[in-house]
C-alpha cells in the first residue's frame, strides 16, 4: 500500500490512505481541537471544532471527515481557524448553562476546556423557564437535557459500539432533542462514558465527589472474565463511581452494567467485619487470634485423626493471583495435600 | 483463549456457540458487533436459545439442548466431503485427520438433524461459510462445556478448527470464554487437584522437589487430589473438613440438597468471603476477607493477559484481605509465611513457574502481559499455536456423539438449561447487594417457550413449579421466544429461587464438570 504524502503546518507527513487528516495530525503530535470526535467511532461532524483550512479550499473543513490526500497542504492554526472555533462554541454555549459549580462533570468537561483555551464568553444564553425534567432511558443514568450540547457522542457510540440504537436525536417544535428508547437500553452507561459534557450524569451513587477531589485508583473489573480495565472513584473510603480506563488491548473504556454500576457490594452493611465461630448452632463474634487458633487446632486434629488427605480446600475464581497462590501452597506445604481445587467448573 | 479478545475484528467468520456473550461477557459482544457491521465479518451462531446475537448473525443454527457433537461432527462432515479443510496446514502440523474423516463419514446432514433438529441445508450452508470465509474465531463458554460429553465437545470444536486451519493465525482460534474475573488465574496458580503453578504436574517427582526445595519442605504429596465436587460428594466420609475461601458451591454446584448433607457432614467447615453467604452460614468458622477493590494483586483474563488489582480503599472493620489470612493460618500452624506484600508473593510465582516468569509487578504498570511471558524482557504470547502446537502436532480426535445423561421422557417432559441473565453474576452475592441491578432486575424468572407456556396455559408473571427428579422450585415465568420448544431456562443467581436443587449432577469424565446444562422437567402452573 504507498502511502499519501502531505504537510501539515509545514511538517512533511505520510499517511495511510483512507485516514482522516485528524489522524495523520494527531499521529504526528500535532494538536487540533475537537469535541465530538472520538477514535473508536465514525466522524460524526456535530461540533466544528476540528476545522483547518486546505490549500485549495476555499473553506475550512471538518480534520475528522476529511481524508488526507497527495500532496494537500493543512494549516491547523490561524486567526481566521481561532475566530472560526469559538464561533462553534458561542453556538454550544448558546445552549449550556453555566452551572459548572453544580455540575459532576466540572473539572473533566472537554466544553469547559476548550471555553477556557479559547477565553469565550457565554452570550445569548437564555435560561429556560424552568429546568426541563428528562427521564432516560434507564434509573441508572441522569440525563440533564439543558447542558446537552447534541454532539450525538452517546447516540452514535449506542449505535456503533454496544448495537443498541437505545438513542436517538429528533425534531420537537424546531428543538432538536434526545429521545429514549427504554426496551432497547441495556445500561451499560457507554453513552455516560462518552458524553464530554455533564449531559449524563452517574445515578446511582447518593454521595457524589467532586472529579478533582476523589481519588482515581486504577484496577480490574470483579466481575466476568474479560478483565476490563478500570478506575475507581474514592471519596471518604467509599466507591462513589466507576469509569472505564481506555486501555486499548482489553475494553477500549466500554464497560457493562455490572462493571459500571455494580459497586454498591463494596460498602454494603452486610460485608462480614469480624471473624465468627459457632457456638451452640449460632454465630458469635470473635478476634483474628481466637479464630485462627481454633482453625489450626482443628486442622491438625483431624491431619493426625484421618490424615493430611481428609482435609479439602476451595480456592477461588473471585480471588487474586497472589491469594489462589498462596492458598494452593498452604494446602500442599502446610496442610500435606492435593486437595485443593476451584469453581472453573461451575 | 487461544486469541486475544479484540481478535474478532481481524475474523473472516465468527462461530458463536454456547455463550450468551452480550449477557456475560458483554464487552467481547461489543466487539463481534463492531466486526460485523465494520468490519464485514460473517457471524454464525449455534445456541439453543435465541440470544441477542442471533440479531446480528448470518445464520442461526438453533440445535437441540445437548446434541453439540453432532453438529459439530456434521459441519466437518461437509467440509471434507466438498474438499474444502486446509490440506496443506492438516498435513503439516496436524495428526489423525485419517480417522477423523472416517469417523465424520456417519454425519451427513440428514443424520445430523434427526439428532440436532438442524435443518440440512442450514448444516450445509453454516459449513461453508466457516471453512470458506476465514479466519475463522471460534468462541464458546459453558453451553459447550457443562454436558457430560463437555471434554469431547471442546475436542471437536477444536478438530473444526484446526479442519481449516484457523488455530494459531491472527482472527482464528478455539477461544473460550470464562465466566469469572480470574477463574483463568486460579488454574495458572495451582489451584487444581493435579498441578502446582503453571500446570506443573504434581505426579512430577523433579516438580515436587523443586516445589519442596522452594518452599521449605521436606516433601510434598504426589497423589492426585480431589475436585471440588468430589470433595463435595464425599464430604464427611473421605473429606472430613473443608477450607472454602470465595465460593458458595450451596448456589453454584448441581443438585445442592446433596451439597448441604454433605457439607453439613463434615467435622469442621471454615468459610473465608465477604458476605455470609449461604454456604458460610453452614460453616464452623467464617473469615472475614477483603474484596478486589482492597487489596492488590493481578487477574488473569480470559484471553490469559495477566492485569493489575489495586488497593482502592481499606476492608470494613477487622476484615483481612486473603493473603494475610492464609499467612497468618499459616504461622498458627507452624509454619514460617510471610511477604512483603503482593508483589513479594508475584516474585515467588516468577522464579517458580515457567509461564509467569516475565511477569513483574514493574512491566505490568506499562500494562498487562499475556502469557506464556518465560523471562523479563519477553513481549508475552498473545496467540498461541502460531507456529507449532505446544504438544507438537494437533491432534484430530474422532468422536461420537452420545446423548446427555437425562434426557425428557414421559413423566418429566421438558428440558431445563441454565446460566446468568446480564443483570446479575454467578450466586448473585455482590450483584444482588445494591439498589443499581436489582432495579433492573430484581428477581428471578423462567423462560418458557409461548408455544409451550400456551399448552400449559401459562402467561408471564404468572408462578409455575419446575420439578425434576432431585427437587421442586416455585418460580414466575416469562413466556417468549428465547427457548425452544420443550425447554426452559433458569438463572442460577437467586437463592430464593435456587435452579440448583433441580440440576442433574451427572459429571464429565474427564473435567469433572457436572451436566448443568441439561436435566429433565415437568412443568406446572403453580395455585
Amino acid at each position: 500500500m504507498s502511502m499519501v504524502k502531505l504537510t501539515i503546518d509545514g511538517r512533511q507527513i505520510e499517511s495511510a490512505p483512507g485516514t482522516t487528516i485528524l489522524q495523520a495530525a494527531r499521529s504526528a503530535g500535532i494538536q487540533i481541537p475537537t469535541l465530538c470526535y472520538h477514535e473508536r467511532l465514525n466522524p460524526i461532524v456535530s461540533c466544528g471544532m476540528c476545522v483547518v483550512e486546505v490549500a485549495g479550499f476555499d473553506e475550512p473543513v471538518e480534520s475528522c471527515a476529511t481524508p488526507v490526500a497527495e500532496g494537500m497542504e493543512v494549516v491547523t492554526t490561524s486567526e481566521n481557524l481561532s475566530v472560526l472555533r469559538a464561533g462553534s462554541l458561542k453556538r454550544l454555549l448558546s445552549r449550556h448553562p453555566l452551572d459548572c459549580p453544580i455540575c459532576d462533570k466540572a473539572g473533566e468537561c472537554r466544553l469547559q476546556d476548550l471555553v477556557f483555551e479559547y477565553g469565550v464568553m457565554a452570550e445569548g444564553y437564555e435560561a429556560p423557564p424552568k429546568p426541563r425534567e428528562k427521564v432516560y432511558a434507564t434509573p441508572l443514568i441522569k440525563y440533564w437535557p439543558d447542558r446537552c450540547v447534541l454532539c450525538l457522542r452517546c447516540v452514535t457510540a449506542c449505535r456503533e459500539i454496544k448495537g443498541a440504537c437505545a438513542l436517538d436525536v429528533t425534531e420537537n417544535e424546531g428543538q432538536r432533542e434526545l429521545v429514549f428508547y427504554p426496551d432497547k437500553c441495556v445500561s451499560c452507561g457507554e453513552c455516560l462514558q462518552l458524553c464530554p459534557v455533564g449531559a449524563l450524569t452517574e445515578n446511582v451513587s447518593a454521595m457524589k465527589g467532586r472529579s478533582f477531589l476523589v481519588k482515581k485508583v486504577p484496577t480490574t473489573c470483579t466481575y466476568c472474565g474479560c478483565g476490563c480495565q478500570m478506575e475507581l472513584h474514592v471519596a471518604d473510603n467509599r466507591v462513589v463511581n466507576v469509569t472505564g480506563r481506555d486501555d486499548p488491548g482489553v475494553n477500549q473504556s466500554s464497560l457493562c452494567v455490572k462493571g459500571r454500576f455494580g459497586y454498591e457490594f463494596i460498602s454494603s452493611n452486610q460485608r462480614l467485619t469480624r471473624p465468627l465461630v459457632k457456638k451452640n448452632g449460632a454465630f458469635e463474634e470473635t478476634d483474628w487470634d481466637e479464630a485462627l487458633r481454633l482453625v489450626a487446632r482443628r486442622f491438625a486434629q483431624v491431619k493426625t485423626e484421618s490424615g493430611a488427605d481428609a482435609i479439602g480446600g476451595f480456592a477461588s475464581a473471585r480471588c487474586t493471583n497472589e491469594d489462589n497462590y498462596l492458598f494452593q501452597k498452604f494446602m500442599r506445604a502446610v496442610i500435606g495435600t492435593n486437595n485443593v481445587d476451584h469453581c472453573a467448573r461451575l | 483463549m487461544t486469541n486475544p479478545l479484540q481478535d474478532v475484528l481481524k475474523s473472516g467468520v465468527i462461530v458463536v456457540t454456547g455463550t450468551n456473550t452480550t449477557a456475560n461477557h458483554p464487552i467481547i459482544a461489543n466487539y463481534i458487533h463492531e466486526a460485523v457491521t465494520k468490519h464485514g465479518a460473517k457471524l454464525i451462531v449455534i445456541d439453543p436459545r435465541r440470544i441477542k446475537l442471533v440479531d446480528l448473525s448470518h445464520l442461526w443454527l438453533r440445535p437441540r439442548v445437548g446434541t453439540n457433537v453432532a453438529w459439530i461432527n456434521g459441519l466437518m462432515h461437509v467440509i471434507i466431503r466438498d474438499n474444502l479443510q486446509a490440506q496443506a496446514y492438516i498435513d503439516s502440523r496436524t495428526t489423525g485427520f485419517e480417522e477423523l474423516k472416517k469417523s465424520v463419514v456417519r454425519y451427513a446432514p440428514d443424520y445430523v438433524s434427526g439428532i440436532t433438529g438442524i435443518p440440512p441445508q442450514d448444516i450445509e450452508a453454516a459449513a461453508r461459510l466457516f471453512a470458506t470465509q476465514g479466519p475463522g474465531s471460534i468462541l464458546y463458554a459453558m453451553g459447550i462445556t457443562q454436558h457430560t460429553t463437555g471434554t469431547n465437545n471442546v475436542k471437536c470444536l477444536a478438530a473444526l478448527s484446526m479442519l481449516c486451519g484457523y488455530v494459531g493465525v491472527e482472527g482464528g482460534g478455539v477461544n473460550p470464554l470464562r465466566g469469572q474475573n480470574n477463574v483463568q488465574g486460579a488454574c495458572d496458580m495451582g489451584g487444581l487437584p493435579n498441578v502446582f503453578t503453571g500446570y506443573q504436574t504434581v505426579t512430577d517427582e523433579a516438580v515436587r522437589e523443586k516445589f519442596a526445595k522452594a518452599w521449605n519442605v521436606g516433601k510434598l504429596p504426589g497423589k492426585v487430589g480431589m475436585t471440588v465436587t468430589e470433595m463435595t460428594a464425599t464430604g464427611g466420609k473421605d473429606i472430613k473438613a473443608l477450607y472454602i475461601m470465595g465460593e458458595n458451591p450451596l448456589l453454584s454446584d448441581a443438585d445442592v440438597h446433596h451439597v448441604e448433607k454433605n457439607l453439613a457432614a463434615l467435622d469442621f467447615l471454615v468459610v473465608q468471603d465477604i458476605f455470609l453467604t449461604e454456604t458460610a452460614r453452614l460453616a464452623d468458622v467464617v473469615l472475614p476477607g477483603a474484596c478486589f477493590a482492597e487489596k492488590d494483586g493481578t487477574f488473569t483474563n480470559t484471553e490469559r493477559k495477566v492485569l493489575r488489582v489495586r488497593k482502592a480503599l481499606d476492608a470494613p472493620g477487622e476484615a483481612w484481605d486473603d493473603a494475610r489470612i492464609i499467612t497468618a493460618l499459616a504461622r498458627k500452624m507452624g509454619y514460617e509465611m510471610d511477604y512483603a506484600g503482593a508483589s513479594a508473593v508475584m516474585e515467588e510465582i516468577n522464579a517458580l513457574t515457567p509461564s509467569y516468569g516475565g511477569i513483574t509487578y514493574e512491566r505490568l504498570e506499562q500494562g498487562g502481559l499475556t502469557w506464556p511471558c518465560p523471562t523479563a524482557d519477553h513481549p508475552g504470547t498473545p496467540i498461541l499455536h502460531t507456529h507449532k502446537f505446544t504438544r507438537g502436532e494437533g491432534v484430530f480426535f474422532p468422536i461420537e456423539y452420545e446423548p446427555s445423561a437425562e434426557l425428557p421422557d414421559a413423566e418429566y417432559p421438558f428440558v431445563l438449561t441454565t446460566g446468568r441473565v446480564y443483570e446479575h453474576y454467578h450466586t448473585g452475592t455482590m450483584t444482588r447487594k445494591g439498589n443499581a441491578l436489582n432495579r433492573l432486575y430484581p428477581e428471578a424468572l423462567a423462560e418458557i417457550n409461548s408455544e409451550d407456556a400456551k399448552g400449559l396455559g401459562i402467561s408471564s408473571g404468572d408462578y409455575i413449579h419446575i420439578v425434576s427428579r432431585r427437587g421442586k422450585l416455585k418460580i414466575k415465568a416469562s413466556v417468549s421466544g428465547m427457548t425452544d420448544r420443550g425447554v426452559a431456562f433458569v438463572p442460577f443467581h437467586f437463592y430464593e429461587s435456587t435452579v440448583n436443587e433441580l440440576t442433574n449432577s451427572a459429571l464429565d469424565p474427564v473435567s469433572k464438570i457436572p451436566e448443568l446444562k441439561i436435566c429433565a422437567i415437568k412443568i406446572e402452573k403453580a395455585a
